[in-house]
Parts: structure tokens; sequence; C-alpha cells
């Protein structure tokens, strides 16, 4: 459960006050797939760094599961990052390196999981953002784009999340690829009953969640269903 | 993180640039050897004065005339010529003083001596028997002078293993055969054995003859004695009976002050306590220069960690993003910096352990490799690995995730 009350943030840099979000409210309930969609400049990535925990609001509040995260300082932030939220990126971020396995173990390596129990859940993740077994002991570096992006999602899936942040996911993606990753994250909001939130400027990724936020110039102007949901329900 | 994944992690990250790695661990291996090496070569040269001091006696106290001094501008006749030590100092000190193990007085000088065909200057020295107890000189062939010898003026002598190779040839039977010392027919009734020493005097090389025989034909007065060694009972005993030496003969030779005394006390520890200091500076001097070395290598492990930073600024804010603390951060490159310089002393020791080794088979000195440097390299390494990592792996734990992962 997220509930966020009039978030505004401004950089300030010398005299200059640019303000990237001027009061934004929302709640996302547990097990929403949303899609936060705004052309750049509109504070989605603002909102999502303070969503993900990696930066705090200037102003308002923010509850993660009951938690105000507003103020910690960032070693807590920390803590918070390592067991409530799971990050998909845009440019993947693998440790080239290292195998996929480790890859995906090494939140619980930082959360102080036994190898043991850190392999086994590595590999439960790793079926459900639907990468084959045989694929768990290649170096990172030798996947596709669409395999590296699902090693991130079973990555941002082991450390059971209450929420999964997806930035762009397909924006270094083909449009095929990029359909069968959105697909994973239908399957996981479906089956596995995550939350997740998707970061995007475009509008037809935004229409695979079922609910859009759309964000302008650091406010909220719209927050709805998606079509998809919309189209769903009339069918019904 | 457990101690097991940190491992890991440094030794993927290490062998994710091996040829950066090897150059950079190459300077600390380089600092850590010369470390070793210099240090133990010093050590051996201290070694090897000590022995050779001990070579010449055990708890040895050396009474030596000095300068005879006037007031005034009188001149000075200079130390060792001055015939200022007389037996019968010897005889009151062996009287007086307590603890005395042995007494040895010596007369000696330098000879051009003869044999058959062949000729040398060496030393030659008259003697008493005890001169082998405090010495500690051993007997090869023959025997050395006796009482006998002494009391009969005996002509008589015990020659060094070189002057028996340099007068009758290499393994030839010296016992039995004549020298000319001084125009004067000697017979040899002794070699000693072979002290190998060098350095202090070439122990080898001398011959030995009664005092007596000295006084009489070398010197052609039995007063005076050039030389006095003394060997005192135990180790712990020999600064009262330097001081009861000293006492005795002031008041003998009726001198007050001590400054003015006419003769030498010196005890065989402040000679070595005097050359220990010397190679113990020259050792500091050898370390210090490869210390430099050392610092100069960990320099070059802070350039690469600050490299290895830059170039992993992405994979820190992923790590930052997935949970990892500063703290984490900074054990991950402490580590990574310690691991280099810790591997690389490991090296530095078997390497600097190889080059004394060799430097010893070489026959150019004997050095010796101890515990305590092989430990003050790797301490020192490691604290290298501390100090140039530290600042890096702050660097490395206080980015902003944000613009960590934005880099490129």
């Amino acid at each position: 459960m997220i509930e966020i009350k009039k978030i505004a943030k401004t950089y300030k840099s010398g005299d200059m006050e640019t303000p990237a979000l001027r009061g934004v409210s929302f709640t996302i309930k547990d097990g929403e797939f949303v899609a936060i969609m705004g052309p750049s400049g509109s504070g989605k990535s603002t909102l999502m760094h303070i969503l993900g925990c990696l930066d705090t609001p200037t102003s308002g509040s923010y509850l993660l599961d009951g938690h105000d995260v507003s103020k910690l300082s960032d070693d807590e932030l920390a803590d918070i990052r390592r067991n409530h939220i799971g990050f998909v990126f845009q440019s993947f971020n693998l440790l080239s390196r290292a195998t996929v396995l480790r890859n995906v173990t090494l939140p619980l390596i930082y959360a102080g999981v036994p190898e043991r129990e850190r392999i086994k859940r590595a590999t439960a993740a790793l079926l459900s953002a639907g990468l084959a077994a045989d694929r768990y002991n290649h170096m990172s570096n030798q996947l596709s784009g669409g395999q590296i992006q699902r090693v991130a999602i079973a990555r941002a899936l082991v450390n059971n999340p209450s929420l999964i942040l997806a930035d762009e996911p397909t924006g270094n993606l083909d449009s095929q690829t990029g359909d069968i990753v959105l697909g994973t994250f239908e399957k996981l909001n479906r089956d596995l009953k995550r939350t997740i939130v998707l970061i995007t400027h475009e509008r037809d990724v935004a229409e695979h969640a079922d609910r859009i936020i759309n964000l302008r110039d650091g406010l909220l102007i719209e927050d709805g269903n998606s079509h998809t949901k919309r189209t769903a329900k009339q069918a019904q | 993180m457990t101690t097991q994944d940190i491992l890991h992690e440094t030794l993927s990250a290490l062998t994710a640039n091996k040829v950066r790695t090897a150059l950079t661990m190459l300077g600390i291996v380089i600092g850590i050897s010369s470390v070793i090496t210099l240090v133990s070569i010093g050590q051996g040269a201290q070694g090897s004065i000590q022995a050779s001091i001990q070579s010449i006696g055990s708890n040895l106290i050396i009474v030596s005339p000095g300068a005879t001094r006037n007031f005034g501008y009188g001149a000075s006749s200079g130390r060792g010529a001055a015939r200022t030590l007389l037996m019968t100092d010897v005889e009151a000190i062996e009287s007086q003083v307590q603890n005395i193990k042995a007494i040895s007085p010596e007369i000696g000088g330098r000879y051009q001596v003869t044999a058959k065909g062949t000729n040398t200057n060496t030393s030659v020295t008259g003697v008493v028997p005890a001169y082998t107890t405090v010495h500690n000189v051993e007997i090869s062939e023959g025997s050395f002078i006796s009482d006998e010898n002494v009391a009969s003026r005996a002509k008589v002598a015990v020659i060094g293993p070189t002057t028996s190779d340099d007068l009758f040839g290499t393994g030839a039977d010296a016992i039995g055969r004549i020298i000319r010392i001084s125009g004067l027919d000697f017979k040899v009734i002794g070699v000693t054995k072979s002290k190998g020493g060098t350095g202090f005097g070439n122990q080898d090389d001398l011959i030995f003859i009664p005092l007596s025989s000295a006084q009489l034909f070398l010197v052609g007065d039995s007063i005076y004695v050039t030389f006095l060694s003394i060997s005192a009972s135990d180790a712990s005993v020999m600064k009262p009976v330097q001081d009861d030496i000293t006492a005795l003969l002031l008041s003998r030779h009726k001198i007050s002050d001590p400054a003015n005394a006419d003769f030498n006390v010196l005890n065989q520890a402040d000679i070595v306590a005097t050359a220990s200091s010397v190679t113990g500076t020259f050792t500091i001097l050898l370390g210090a220069v490869a210390g430099i070395s050392l610092v100069v290598g960990g320099i070059g492990i802070m350039n690469m960690m600050l490299t290895t930073v830059t170039e992993r600024t992405k994979e820190i804010g992923l790590r930052k993003a997935i949970g990892a603390k500063r703290h984490d951060i900074n054990v991950q490159f402490l580590s990574e910096a310690v691991a280099l310089t810790l591997i690389g002393g490991a090296i530095g020791v078997a390497l600097g352990w190889l080059a004394s080794y060799s430097v010893t088979s070489l026959g150019l000195l004997e050095t010796s490799v101890s515990l305590s440097s092989i430990l003050l390299a790797f301490g020192v390494s490691a604290v290298i690995g501390i100090v140039f990592g530290y600042y890096p792996a702050r660097r490395a734990s206080r980015l902003n995730p944000i613009e960590a992962l934005r880099y490129e």
C-alpha cells in the first residue's frame, strides 16, 4: 500500500530553484498495476526516485506499507529498498561479469540471506520471470536483450518486495521483445498479485497497466483506468 | 554480507581486468621484496660482524696501553707504542681482581718471517697458554705453547693455517719444520684450526711464540706487554671486572683523573654494541630506501582504485538501489585494495626471500630473513591497502545512487 500526499520536490542549484513536482497525491493499493505516464520534464523520473526511496521529497508525506519514508537517512532508505522495493531499469544494469544466478541473488546477499535459501529463491524468481533453467549459469552478457530484462525482473522479484518499479523497461528493446517483457509484468500482476508501477512516456506501453497516472509539469492531470481495463470491463 | 560474499566479489572484480591488477600488484611486489631483501642483507651484515667480533674471544675484556700524556704541549708518544702496561700490572690484576677465568698478556708486532725459499710478513704474538682459553683458539695439529715453553724461553712457534700454506705450501705438514723470525730459528710445534674469520684482522694468518721468548728475542726487555686480554668468568660480571681493572690500574699508575688514564679497558660487549648500532643504522637506511618504493606502489593502488570506482559508477548505483548501504560499498572496495596489497605482499615476501637466499648461496653474504621482517612487510602492505584504498572506497560509498545510475 502506497500513499503519497502533496509530494513536492524542488531542485536547487545556486539561487535557481527548479520545481520538479508541485504537490502530487495518490494511493496505490496492493496488487495494482499502475503506469505513470508523462512527457520528459513532467516529473515522472523524480516521482519514480521518490517512490523507489532513492530520494526524499522536499515536502509532503510518503507512506509505504504504513511507514513514513519521506524523512529517512541514506542508510535507512537503503534498508527500505532492500526489503520493500524491486527495480527494473531501462538499461538493465546487470553485472556483466557475473552469472545470471549471481545477478539475481545480489539483493539477497545484501539482505544477509543464507546461501542455500538464496539459490532457492533466485531459481523461483527466474522461473516466475519466464527464464529457462539452462540459462542460469550463463554470464549475463551472453544473453539477448529480452532475456537480460527478464533476469532483471527476476532480480526485482527475489526479495519479495511490496512494490516493483519499472523505469522505461522496454526503452532499449525492440517492440516484439518489449511486448514479451510487458507480458511478463502482466502475468506477475495477475498470477502472483504483485504491485507494479511502470514509468513510461509511451501511451501504448502504459496501456498494458490497469490504471494510468498522467503527469505534466509536476502536477497530476489524469488518474484513471486504462483503455484496456475499460474495454475489458465493458466486455464483461 | 558474509566474508565469503566479500571474497567472491573481490575475486571477481580483480580478475575482471587481469593485466591492470597484475601491474598494480607489481608495485607492491617490488616494494615488499626490496624491503625484505635489503633488510635481510643489513641483518646479515650485522650478524657477520658480530660473529667476527665473537670469534676473537668470549666474555673478553681488552686492556691496551694508552697514550702517555704530559702537561702542557709535550709530545704524545701515541697509543699502542706506549710502554705503560707492565708485567707487574698483569700479576696484580691476576691476584687482586675477582671473577677472572683466564688472563692472557700478549706482546706482538709484524715481522718478516722466512722458511726455506719462502717468506711472508705476518703478525707474531708472544703468548702464554691461557691465550687459547681467552681467544677460543683450537689446535688442529701438534700442540699449543706450554708453560714449560714459556718458562724455558723456548724457540718454538705455533702458526695459523694461512701462514702454514704461505710458508710451506698448501696441505704440507708444518710440524717440526723451522721458520726464521727476525734472524732466529723457531721450530713449528703446532698449527691452529681455521677460524675462517675476516674483518677484524685475519685470525688464520699469525704466529704464536712463548711470551718470554718474544720479550727476550724480539723486544729485548721483559717489563711490559703490548696487550692484555682477560676472559671474565661470566657475561654478567663483565662490567664489575672491567671497573675493578680500571680502578686497580689507576691506583697502580697513580692517576687520579680517569680522563688522563694511560691505558684503555675495552669490553667486548661494548665493541659488539658499537658495531651493532652502526649496522643497525645501515639496515634502517636500506629499509627506508625500500620503503619509498613501497609508498610508490601504494599510490599505484590508489590510482587503480580511483579508476575502478569511476568505471564502476553505474554498478555502485545499482548496488545501492537494490539495498547496499554505504558500509557495504566501503567494505567491498576497501577489501579489493587490501586484497591487492596482501597478494602483492605475499608474492613480494616470496621473491624477497628468494633474492636474499641467492645472495647467501652466491656466497656474497650470510643473509637472514627474519620472521619479524616478514610480519612487518605483511602488516605494512595491509596498512597501505587500507590507507590508499580508504579514499577511493569512501568516494564510492558516498555516490548518490540516482546520479550513479545515470552515469554513462
